[in-house]
């Protein structure tokens, strides 16, 4: 992706809105994620830790990024804002793409 | 005993080599320990009304897939593969082998797989019984077992045998078990001499993905093991574990606590396994190769016979 490519340029909030999109799709939780505040946590939303490996490789796919070992924790996928934080940690972490 | 462990078993014909790293035979006195150590437990558990249920090392292939295990462990599954060909297949079979080729690509996998833990085949049983009665269930299995990861640390042994106890109800009769044999099996390494701690542990599942699983299994408690040094003090060797599942097999399952009229909640499940490998390592390990030189609680625990 070039550096002025759209991972980059994409803002807090758009992140926010295509990582909820990718929770519905691969979270597999009880609940409609529409109505979940950014904060909820997942895992009393019903997020198992199966549906978690999809759900960090799917992130992974749509950011064109990956998760380092030292971020391969519960915590990284606590909630919506918590995975918003880790994305956008990564994708200002790497100016290259 | 020191040094390289694999090697003096093997020098003093203790474990037999076979050529492919985890794949043993047993000596006498390997075997004479594993023996008395299953007939300890037998005498440990004999009050707790277990149901005993034994099957083969192999179970149909369909309860690894229905289990889940695929999914967390791969890279350790084994399926059985057979010759299914007619004459001319089988020809081209014995041209390949006799050309240095791989033969086994002229097979295709049966309906079998590899026991990888003894507990699997109980639930798919549990589960055809019908819903649970209030007590639950408890069942004593033991098995053969296969995982594929080859190694030269005579702990990690890719056939072994292991003996569980499992129980299948509430999630309060699952945990009360899992709790009550953590202690037990404190008393358990006291009268076998050896030196033993328990600790939160987590399954070798797959990947990085594994390493979420991992994290999040320690995160919530699940498992626990009996770590006894055997290879190394500074990883010593699980050699118990006791594993709360919450609803994971109950789920696939679909084994159903007793309701009113009928079938009410998701069962939890629970399991605690013997490694009798490990367990027999670890007493060569500490108390020697010469029965007759070891401690007389070990030797009375053991109901060793007199010389």
């Amino acid at each position: 992706m070039a550096a002025d490519g759209q991972a980059t340029s994409m803002s807090d909030a758009g992140i926010l809105t295509r990582i909820r999109g990718l929770v519905g799709d691969h979270g597999q939780l009880a609940l409609d994620v529409a109505t979940l505040p950014d904060d909820a946590d997942l895992y009393d939303a019903g997020l198992s830790s199966m549906a978690t490996v999809q759900l960090m490789l799917a992130i992974e796919e749509a950011f064109d990024l990956e998760v380092p070992d030292r971020l391969l924790n519960r915590g990284t996928f606590r909630s919506l804002a918590a995975i918003g934080r880790v994305v956008t940690e990564l994708l200002a972490a790497t100016p290259g793409r | 005993m020191s040094g390289d462990l694999l090697q003096e078993l093997f020098a003093g014909r203790h474990l037999v080599p076979s050529g492919i790293d985890g794949l043993y035979g047993r000596g006498p006195l390997f075997e004479a320990v594993v023996t008395r150590l299953e007939a300890m437990i037998d005498r440990m558990v004999s009050a707790d009304g277990a149901e005993v249920m034994r099957f083969p090392p192999g179970m149909p292939r369909r309860v690894l897939e229905r289990s889940g295990y695929l999914k967390s462990f791969p890279d350790l599954a084994g399926a059985i593969h057979c010759f299914c060909g007619d004459e001319r297949a089988h020809a081209r079979l014995l041209a390949t082998l006799e050309a240095g080729g791989d033969w086994t690509a002229a097979t295709t996998g049966a309906d079998i797989v590899l026991t990888p833990a003894a507990c699997y085949p109980v639930y798919p049983a549990v589960a055809a019984a019908g819903p649970l009665p209030p007590e639950g269930r408890l069942i004593d299995v033991a098995s053969w077992c296969f995982r594929h990861e080859p190694s030269r640390d005579p702990a990690r042994l890719q056939m072994f045998r292991m003996r569980e106890h499992v129980r299948i109800g509430t999630p309060e009769q699952v945990r009360h078990f899992r709790d009550a044999w953590m202690e037990r099996a404190s008393g358990f390494a006291a009268a076998l001499a050896l030196p033993a701690r328990l600790d939160l542990a987590n399954d070798p599942f797959f990947g990085r993905g594994g390493k979420l699983m991992a994290d999040s299994q320690r995160d919530r408690q699940l498992k626990f093991e009996l770590l006894i040094p055997v290879g190394s003090a500074e990883r010593p060797t699980a050699c118990m574990s006791f594993n709360y599942h919450q609803d994971h097999f109950g789920q696939a399952w679909d084994i159903r606590a007793a309701g009113p009229g009928g079938a009410g909640a998701v069962a939890h499940t629970a399991c605690v396994g013997f490694g009798m490998e490990r367990l027999t390592l670890a007493i060569l390990r500490h108390h020697g190769l010469r029965p007759e030189a070891w401690p007389a609680p070990l030797r009375t625990a053991l109901d060793w016979p007199a010389a």
